[in-house]
């Protein structure tokens, strides 16, 4: 029979753990501390692999073309359009359309700092992004110098929302050219973009003018219904030359996040602040549980004398340890929500706490607390019976 | 009940050994009442150690309730301590348990009582020892001497086939300490208790069947009480 069912409907390890309120509530804050850390930590990660392929995300095409070199967004290499032309050849593809993008120095008409902005041209005929407002609004592009602009970029830009709601045309200066905004969109920003812009392919060539005519950065193909597009994929990787990648959407999307998880140190950093926060709270746990037992060996060497097994203590402290991860996953999972809604509302970032990671970070409170009780364990093991009677 | 036949026993190792007790050999019977005595550091708590349980004998023979535990597994020496009542001279009760809480420790170690069974048993045990009125207490608010009272119903309240006491009346007024000798006679004559009582208190001595006396680690001769 186990201490847990037997001495109290209150258990030994709650009794034991709350007897010094002080103590306690230093150890929840540590626990609390700790997975407060990491789920900012996977949050902000969480954000950058979001927010690093919402454009992605609303490409209109099952299949894309990009140059082999293309790194991320904000470093594309581009490819020769007549690779789209020959794509669009193959008899499953049913539509092909360029899409290019740019960064290029945004002036904010207020404060007159410039700040890069992500361009976006397109095809004002041929709807490039399944983004609401978009196709709608698309047409407006058709006139020189005339943009889209997303809603959601960051405000140095100096664009409000309030003023695109209208319909009235917006002036602004995009590499020393006059521009008029005509639309809005949302999108949002990114770790490498602040914000964006669409233009029609003409206007886009205007800030940047070394950039040869006829090259495109992606190439978006939209299949015939019906057709096997992993299939089709492999078809076109094989007759296209080597100089252009063909990609589904999802492995153009899962290209991008691979980038910003191995090729920058952004991963890396990210992954260590998780590890550092779980270590400050195993330590805190461990000497909260170290600290406990030690005081209470004595009673953890008569528990022994009167007949109860190492197990039975053992599971004492483990319950410890869990008592203190649920409490303080809890308090931690409400204090990170409202630290997601300050830090989104900051930084413009998709911050959500998923289940998928409040499960993780359940899960790593759990280890963690788990770890430092094992480790607080070997003092229990120590207790000696027979010393209670010297 | 317990059986010492030649046992010796050391502590430490290499050239730090040290042999504490010489070739003991005694006998306890069921309802029988001993009394331990000798001067500090003569080998008695080793002895009770021993006859309890609580480490294996290195040396010659020592049964326990039948069980031999030369050698014993932890798991074998868990089993026979489970029907061992023991009486601290350091009460040691669970500081963040109440009175009641503490007497119903002695129980659940042991298999086959309900919460039920368990609290009314700790509550009769605490009325026996006069304890009553402070069961919901803590044990922090208690003097030495009821401290001392909860750790002997915490002995008693599993009915044991064995009792070690150590001391057990050393923090009591004379009244309370008649009461637990009465107690641990009871316990002998009606439950076929054996005891080994470590003591200086002559209300014990009044009941005891015989007197062991230990110097050096060797038993000497045995009296009568």
């Amino acid at each position: 029979m186990g201490i847990w069912c037997t001495i109290s409907p209150v258990p030994l390890a709650w009794r034991q753990l709350t007897q010094h309120h002080v103590r306690f509530a230093a150890a929840v804050m540590g626990v609390t501390f700790a997975v407060v850390l990491v789920l900012m930590q996977l949050g902000f990660r969480g954000a950058l692999y979001a927010s690093a392929v919402r454009l992605h995300e609303h490409l209109a095409a099952d299949l894309v073309l990009i140059n082999p070199q293309y790194a991320y967004l904000g470093m594309s290499k581009p490819f020769s359009q007549r690779r789209l032309y020959q794509a669009r050849a193959h008899p499953a593809v049913a539509s092909a359309t360029p899409l290019s993008f740019d960064l290029a120095p945004w002036k904010n008409p207020k404060t007159g700092l410039t700040r890069a902005i992500l361009v976006i041209g397109v095809d004002p005929a041929a709807p490039a992004l399944e983004l609401p407002g978009v196709t709608e609004q698309l047409y407006r592009t058709r006139l020189t110098d005339t943009l889209l602009f997303d809603a959601d970029s960051r405000p140095e830009f100096g664009v409000r929302p309030a003023l695109l709601q209208g319909g009235e045309r917006f002036v602004a200066e995009l590499a020393q050219r006059r521009v008029f905004i005509s639309g809005a969109f949302h999108l949002g920003t990114g770790f490498a973009v602040d914000g964006n812009t669409i233009a029609s392919r003409s206007t886009f060539q205007r800030p940047f003018p070394n950039r040869r005519e006829g090259l495109i950065d992606v190439g978006l193909l939209r299949l015939r219904p019906g057709v096997d597009v992993d299939a089709v994929r492999a078809q076109l990787a094989a007759q296209l030359p080597k100089d252009v990648e063909v990609l589904t959407t999802a492995g153009f999307i899962a290209r991008e996040q691979k980038y910003w998880a191995d090729a920058t140190p952004i991963g890396y950093v990210f992954a260590v602040g998780v590890i550092i926060g779980l270590a400050v709270g195993a330590v805190i746990v461990y000497l909260v549980l170290f600290v406990n037992v030690s005081e209470r060996l004595p009673e953890y060497a008569t528990l022994k004398a009167i007949g109860f097994t190492d197990r039975a203590l053992f599971s004492v402290v483990l319950q410890q340890a869990i008592i203190l991860a649920a409490l303080g996953f809890t308090l931690g999972t409400l204090l990170s929500r409202g630290l997601y809604a300050v830090a989104a509302d900051a930084t413009h970032l998709p911050l959500n706490l998923t289940p998928t990671t409040g499960a993780l970070v359940f899960g790593l409170t759990l280890l963690m607390c788990g770890v430092s009780g094992a480790a607080a364990l070997r003092k229990v093991q120590a207790a000696d019976p027979a010393e209670v009677f010297a | 009940m317990i059986r010492l036949d030649h046992v010796s026993h050391y502590y430490g190792a290499g050239c730090n050994r040290r042999q504490v007790l010489f070739d003991v050999s005694a006998n306890v019977a069921a309802g029988e009442i001993v009394l331990l005595t000798g001067p500090s550091g003569s080998g008695k708590s080793t002895l009770l150690t021993l006859a309890g349980a609580l480490r294996s004998a290195q040396e010659g023979s020592m049964t326990v309730l039948e069980t031999e535990l030369r050698g014993a597994s932890p798991d074998t020496l868990i089993r026979v301590r489970r029907q061992i009542g023991y009486i601290f001279q350091k009460h040691n009760p669970l500081d963040c348990l109440t009175v009641l809480q503490n007497v119903e420790v002695g129980l659940a170690a042991r298999d086959g009582h309900d919460r039920r069974t368990a609290l009314r048993r700790a509550a009769e045990m605490l009325e026996v020892v006069g304890l009553s009125a402070c069961a919901d207490r803590y044990p922090r608010q208690l003097s030495g001497g009821q401290q001392q009272r909860v750790a002997i119903a915490r002995a008693l309240v599993g009915r044991p086939r064995i009792l070690l006491p150590d001391e057990p009346t050393a923090s009591l007024d004379s009244a309370t300490g008649g009461e637990v000798a009465t107690r641990i006679r009871e316990l002998a004559r009606q439950g076929g208790c054996a005891a080994i009582v470590v003591t200086h208190d002559h209300r014990i001595l009044q009941i005891a069947d015989r007197v062991l006396q230990i110097e050096d680690g060797r038993l000497g001769a045995a009296g009568i009480a």
